[in-house]
């Protein structure tokens, strides 16, 4: 089948799903397209609460964060079980579903596909490929959506946030928790997950400690673990053994940017502060361009994308001027990576080691911001107003704020 | 002055993403003195709450029948006492309901005796 359209929006998680609603509400005809057979991607398995307090004032549940941008999405054309083979240049989006092959004609794109994991094959870890290692998504599905039990008693490596709220999932469940093991000296999530995912439950977690082997014949059965110095080397002698017959790692997100990877991705595609790609009419949101913290941050960001690109397919935004944001001291994320400085822009930054309090400066712009307890897992997020469109470059740095007091 | 020193208790607020740091100090029959560091009131209330008697938010899911899907989950509408969280769970492991459920819709009303509803964050549909 033919469709024609005004924007196509690829990816019904919390980015896809916002885009699409404001693709509309800025007057677009919108296609939603999403591989699953229902909206909201990865919220479905995300039960706990702590979402949505930013962009719908409410603390809700991963499902409930999806039913209520669901809501918003009434006359919208969503195709189901649509898998995308190919994005054209000439703007033609060719998917497959149970019917056959299809084409889309469209004016503009939203990329909202997220992310996936990465896998401890990915790991230099020793050891046969046995059963017992998921990923934190993994189990997280199996025992949320499909009731079924990943194991019974577990290491897990990786102290993002899905990694401590997967600990407390499986403490819940029955599913005895040894150790989380975080490489880095800090805990890798929310301060707030620290404490009501492992505190709560006495879970003890090791930090500057990463997995060296595992063994078992078929299913796991031991995990060895090590203390790691500066350069992550695991330190002679200080080796522990955990008897588990599960291990889950959360070690880290890669965001989708299949099948657009023509774009400038680095990892994720490089986007300005319209959420504009390098190709004018393909504007890319949420975790597939970079990792996000929160799900309201990426809400927040597909509701924009949403919006440029239904004025892009109506000719009121073309090819935004960009200038480019550049990292400078102690800075480790930046994101947008271009300003088009005749729009507002969002800044999210996370700084690369741990500080106190921090500031944070956007120069030229004499832009200021004091963060107590800046860490690398909590973003910052800046907002800065239209500049002078005769800037090149603005950089973002960040230095420990020394209190004269004391 | 009396004998014993007052406690001093650093948390961080869960009542919200922004997960401050706050500090309580309190005496030993749990008289506050000072809290500082929270950014909003409900950070002292929960700071508070946490010298004596933390509350949290249970989420977890139930068994659904002839549903679309075999789990819908749940959540305590509010905070109950972390303390009964156990015997909360042992409770719901044995629950099973009928789909459809709506978001929204009453699974326990009063769970134990907290005076909060559990309640379905997942609308199933019928198979
Ligand atoms: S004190 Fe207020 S702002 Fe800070 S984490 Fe708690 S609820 Fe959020």
């Amino acid at each position: 089948m033919k469709y024609n359209t005004d924007v196509v929006v690829i990816g019904g998680g919390a980015a896809g799903m916002a885009a699409a609603y404001s693709a509309r509400e800025n007057g677009a005809k919108v296609i939603l397209l999403e591989r699953d057979e229902d909206t909201g991607g990865v919220l479905n398995q995300c039960i706990h609460n702590g979402f949505g307090l930013q962009y719908f004032k409410k603390d809700l549940t991963g499902p409930e964060f999806k039913e209520f941008a669901k809501e918003r999405l009434k006359d919208i054309d969503i195709l189901f079980g649509t898998y995308v083979l190919e994005i054209r240049k000439d703007k033609t989006i060719i998917f497959v579903d149970k019917r056959g092959i299809h084409e889309i004609q469209t004016k503009a794109l939203v990329m909202a596909t997220g992310a996936r994991e990465r896998h401890l094959n990915s790991l230099p870890v020793p050891g046969k490929r046995i059963t017992g290692i998921f990923t934190a998504g993994l189990a997280q599905r199996f025992i949320n959506l499909e009731n079924l039990k990943p194991g019974s008693k577990a290491v897990i490596l990786g102290s993002g946030d899905i990694g401590l709220i997967m600990a407390r999932r499986l403490t819940l469940e029955g599913i005895k928790v040894e150790a989380v093991l975080e490489i880095m000296p800090y805990p890798g999530g929310l301060e707030r997950n620290v404490q009501q995912c492992l505190k709560d439950f006495g879970i003890p977690l090791y930090l500057s400690h990463t997995v060296i082997a595992v063994e078992g014949d078929r299913r796991l059965q031991k995990v060895i673990a090590a203390e790691v110095d500066y350069k992550w080397d695991p330190i002679p002698g200080t080796e522990k053994e955990f008897e588990v017959d599960t291990l889950i790692t959360s070690v880290g997100l890669i965001p989708q940017i299949k099948p657009a990877d023509f774009l400038e991705a680095d990892p994720g595609f490089i986007v300005s502060n319209t959420n504009q790609t390098s190709e004018d009419w393909i504007f890319a949101a949420g975790n597939c361009t970079v990792i996000f913290d929160l799900v309201d941050y990426v809400a927040k960001e597909g509701e924009k994308a949403g919006k440029y690109a239904a004025l892009y397919a109506k000719g009121e935004y073309s090819k935004g001027k960009k200038v480019k944001v550049r990292k400078g001291e102690n800075i480790g994320i930046l994101h947008p990576s271009y300003i088009d400085p005749t729009q507002e822009s969002t800044l999210y930054i996370r700084v690369s080691k741990v500080f106190d309090r921090a500031s944070i400066k956007v120069e030229p712009l004499g832009v200021e911001v004091i963060e107590n307890e800046a860490r690398p897992p909590e973003m910052v997020v800046i907002k800065l107003k239209p500049f002078d469109e005769n800037i090149d470059e603005i950089e973002v740095m960040a230095d420990e704020l020394i209190s004269k007091l004391g | 002055m009396s004998s014993s020193q007052n406690l001093v208790k650093e948390l961080t607020c869960v009542r919200c993403p922004l997960g401050c740091k706050v500090k309580i100090e309190y005496t030993d029959e749990l008289e506050v003195i000072d809290v500082s560091g929270n950014k909003c009131p409900r950070g002292r209330e929960y700071a508070i709450q946490e010298i004596s008697d933390p509350h949290r938010i249970l989420v977890t899911s139930i068994k659904v029948k002839n549903g679309k899907y075999p789990l819908a989950s749940v959540k305590t509408s509010e905070a109950i006492p972390l303390r009964l969280f156990e015997e909360a769970m042992s409770i719901i492991e044995k629950l099973e309901v009928e789909a459809p459920v709506k978001m929204g819709d009453i699974i326990i009303e009063n769970f134990l005796n907290t005076g909060v509803n559990l309640i379905v964050t997942r609308s199933i549909e019928r198979l």
